[in-house]
């Protein structure tokens, strides 16, 4: 018996369909663990949607509202403001939102003022640069960083600029537009942040 | 592809050119003898069940908080709300459970085919303190949770040391960091059972493998297979009736490891608290210091113990003896090599006396557990509600004389020539299966 | 062939031998522990649940509170839309994703029970008998006039709680043994809006949402547990076919 031929394929065979198997089955037994690391139900919890009143918010005013933790900035842009946005184009990186900050909005945010109604602006605070808060900057007047201002964001950490659609200046660190989160207008006082206009309806 | 592996394995190998010869040493020639039976399956298993409470119980910290306010709510929280959480834990906590059937059945072949003996005497210390620590491991781990269990549990064992003569009390205060098992208890308890004892506990096991491959496995005839007969188709100077232990006991101990994994599934999946066994239902109430559970006992593997704690009475005024008795009951196991003085290895050869005083001795250690797990009082309030105490205390005392019998009677039964056995074989009995 | 699948027979039935003692023991633990008529809950049930949190969140909720269970976890384990839960079963204002919590002020309660009424998130598996005693306690009121709430339970003698449930159930009233305080039975003395049968359907819902409750994960497990024993099994058979094979050159 012990000098059995050894059939060298069927042992071939059963060695790599086991090992096959078992490799999926460790394979599958690991994903549990790697799903454990997704935001638990109490994170969720703490990071749903969330429904501001934004009917004290006066023109050019701007209020910032946390969700998921991160810090919402809601702007009441004044009509000169918004007067002002086309003359910054040829200044910009992005100005249309089309190519490299193509991902930084929704699509129905995705427009000249970059909001849903033109005087609302609703932004992720965070530079695009390396995540500090930018400072809200709303007078049009020359300023010590830039003596053609008009008005929007100025990160005090490396000094990157932003008009006052989020758009990012030409010449700084920041690569990309800030961000606009989801949201929707829940009516003409209320707007939901975290939730698409689609899923809302 | 192929070409590739060879590259980096000759990269390794020229760098670290003893690798080869210990995978080899460990693995591919270490011979083992080929008549390995069902209990052999235990030890392989024991290892995989060791990486399954360090892969889970890695993942379990990340969720749980240690501190007394927090720790229950902390464990409903990886029960309920981090994805797959439920799973992750119960998978420790079955785990736990499992890891002493194992370790029970291992320890259990040990003691029939006589590996313990010379020249394996090391082997079998290792082994012993591995179980050691791996009680201590369990215990601690039992405390986290903080359930109301737990929270007892820990009064109860720590208690044990109050009936040390003259420091006693001292210690407990020591051991609790508090009056009582408290935020301090349950921080020092996490660090040992996350980071010291597992360190521990994976070098000795380590240690305990090193010790066998040195001294060669011994099998269920008890014959010596690494100096015996040579000549085999692994090669002239090899042991006849040894075998590589890759592949071939590492292919066979993956079908172990399958049907083990169905009986560890079926517990997660289909029974996680195993009817109050593995989880107890007293551990789904947060630790309540003012409020003892009616059915306190400690989880089932340390109450054949527990049971020889209790059934020793106190006299001289302390509760010592019944301690002495515990920690002696596992104390005699360690001095087994040098107790049994038989000159047969395996039950199979050994003379009837010990075949019956091993029977009896397993018996009395289920025996045992039964009163500490308190299900022979429940029976005897049935059948004699009015002597029910005496009935079960008679019992359990007769099952620890048992216990502590089974060594003296080995002193004795070895060394006054009483043993009859067989004649061991020069070569292993290997029926084709 | 035959020689060869006879161990494989052999340990096919050690191992469905094994099996059955591990299904005996449990059994055996549930049976020892009994005593209790069963509650016959079943959490895959998704009506009863449905009904038992109706139950739940009419009647219970004002004083228990079950802070491990989300009314967002519960609204998908239980068929349950948003809208549906936030109307119908959220009357305490709180978030879709917030835990289920009273609103009864602690010491209130403290007033009025003597103790907080205790959270119910695992009150099913903290009880030896699980949904069993659940099922049995919210059968076994009766007045009881001795009491300071008025009623009493023979489940859970000398309980601090009311019986919120007497308009569905009716009240009960305890028939004392001759010459003794022990209660022989109960009979129902003024009859609720429910029938006695409706009222055990009804307990039975609560019970079974509370046996939920105090494992949502039940649910998974169970789901998953089946194509996980599929799945070994299959890999023990090439396991085992592999040793087989291997073990050609021993034999």
């Amino acid at each position: 018996m012990a000098n059995e031929v050894v059939d060298h394929g069927r042992r071939r065979f059963l060695t790599a369909t086991t090992a096959v198997v078992g490799g999926v089955g460790v394979v599958a037994a690991a994903v549990p663990f790697i799903k454990s690391w997704e935001p638990s139900a109490r994170a969720k919890s703490a990071g749903a949607p969330v429904t501001v009143d934004i009917s004290k918010i006066e023109s050019g005013q701007k209020v910032t509202y946390p969700w998921r933790g991160l810090p919402v900035f809601v702007v009441n842009r004044s009509k000169a403001q918004l007067d002002a946005l086309p003359s910054q184009d040829s200044r910009l990186v992005d100005a249309k939102s089309d190519g490299s900050s193509a991902e930084q909005q929704p699509k129905y945010a995705q427009n000249e003022t970059r909001s849903i109604k033109p005087e609302w602006l609703v932004l992720v605070g965070l530079c695009t640069h390396l995540g500090c808060v930018p400072d809200f900057v709303p007078v049009m007047k020359p300023e010590p960083f830039d003596p053609n201002w008009q008005g929007g964001f100025y990160c005090p950490c490396h000094k990157s600029r932003y008009d006052m659609a989020g758009r990012v200046y030409a010449g700084v660190p920041a690569p990309k537009n800030l961000l606009v989160p989801p949201y929707h207008f829940v009516d003409d006082t209320h707007i939901q942040i975290g939730v698409d206009p689609k899923e809302a309806s | 592809m192929a070409g590739v592996f060879t590259r980096i394995g000759d990269w390794v190998n020229e760098r670290a050119p003893g690798l080869m010869p210990m995978y080899r040493k460990h693995m591919t020639e270490y011979y083992a003898p080929k008549n390995f039976n069902l209990w052999y399956y235990f030890g392989s298993l024991a290892l995989l069940v060791l990486v399954n409470q360090i892969v889970t119980g890695i993942f379990l910290t990340m969720n749980y908080k240690t501190s007394a306010a927090e720790a229950f709510n902390s464990v409903e929280y990886i029960m309920r709300d981090v994805e797959w959480g439920w799973l992750i834990r119960y998978m420790h906590s079955t785990g736990a459970s499992l890891f002493f059937v194992v370790v029970f059945l291992h320890m259990f072949r040990g003691l029939m085919y006589g590996s313990y003996q010379k020249p394996r005497e090391l082997v079998w210390l290792l082994g012993m303190l591995i179980f050691l620590v791996l009680m201590a491991e369990a215990f601690m781990g039992y405390v986290l949770p903080w359930g109301n269990m737990s929270f007892w549990g820990a009064k109860v064992i720590i208690s044990l040391f109050g009936t040390v003569p003259v420091i006693g009390g001292t210690l407990v205060e020591w051991i609790m960091g508090d009056y009582l098992p408290a935020d301090a208890t349950l921080n020092r308890f996490f660090a040992l059972h996350v980071i010291a004892l597992p360190i521990v506990l994976l070098l000795l096991v380590v240690l305990h493998l090193a010790a066998l491959h040195e001294v060669g496995s011994n099998n269920p005839d008890g014959v010596d297979v690494k100096h015996g007969p040579k000549g085999s188709r692994w090669g002239a100077d090899k042991p006849a009736d040894g075998i590589p232990f890759h592949p071939y006991y590492t292919v066979k101990d993956l079908v172990g490891v399958g049907f083990f994994l169905i009986i560890a599934a079926f517990i997660i999946f289909f029974a996680p608290t195993f009817g109050g066994w593995f989880l107890e239902h007293d551990n789904f109430l947060p630790a309540n210091n003012l409020v003892t559970p009616s059915h306190i006992k400690p989880s089932w593997y340390f109450t054949p113990f527990y049971a020889i704690l209790r059934m020793i009475p106190s006299f001289f005024s302390t509760a010592f003896w019944g301690v002495l008795g515990m920690f002696g009951a596992i104390a005699l196991l360690f001095l087994l090599p040098w107790i049994d003085a038989g000159k047969v290895r395996s039950i199979r050869y050994r003379g009837t006396g010990y075949k019956i005083a091993l029977m009896a001795f397993a018996a009395s250690f289920i025996g045992l557990a039964l009163v500490g797990a308190g299900v022979v009082g429940e029976k005897l309030v049935e059948w004699v509600p009015s002597d029910a105490t005496f009935w079960e205390n008679a019992f359990g005392r007769v099952m620890t004389l048992i216990y502590f019998g089974y060594f003296v009677f080995l002193w004795f039964y070895t060394r006054l020539g009483w043993e009859k056995t067989k004649p061991v074989p020069e070569r292993v009995v290997f029926d084709h299966d | 062939m035959t020689k060869r699948l006879f161990p494989m027979k052999r340990i096919l039935s050690s191992f469905a031998l094994a099996a059955g003692l591990l299904v005996g023991a449990t059994q055996v633990v549930a049976a020892e522990e009994g005593g209790l008529p069963p509650a016959g809950v079943n959490i895959r049930d998704q009506a009863s649940l449905q009904r038992g949190a109706k139950l739940f969140f009419n009647y219970c909720v004002g004083c228990h509170s079950l802070k491990y269970v989300r009314y967002s976890r519960m609204a998908e384990d239980l068929g349950l839309t948003e809208d549906e839960v936030m109307k119908n079963l959220n009357f305490t204002g709180a978030k879709f994703g917030d835990p289920v919590v009273s609103h009864m002020p602690e010491d209130a309660a403290q007033q009025f029970f003597g103790k907080a009424p205790p959270d119910l998130s695992l009150e099913v598996r903290a009880k030896e008998e699980g949904p069993d005693w659940v099922f049995a306690y919210l059968n076994s009121f009766y007045v009881d006039p001795t009491r300071p709430v008025g009623w009493n339970n023979t489940v859970f003698p000398n309980a601090s709680m009311p019986f919120p449930l007497w308009e569905l159930q009716g009240v009960q009233t305890a028939v004392k043994k001759e010459g003794g305080d022990e209660v022989e039975k109960l009979e129902l003395s003024q009859p609720g809006k429910l029938t006695p049968a409706q009222y055990q359907q009804a307990a039975r819902d609560l019970t079974n949402f509370l046996t939920y409750a105090s494992e949502p994960a039940a649910l998974q497990r169970q789901r998953y547990g089946i194509w996980v024993l599929l799945f070994l099994a299959g890999f023990t058979f090439l396991a085992y076919l592999l040793k087989k094979e291997y073990w050609k050159d021993v034999h």
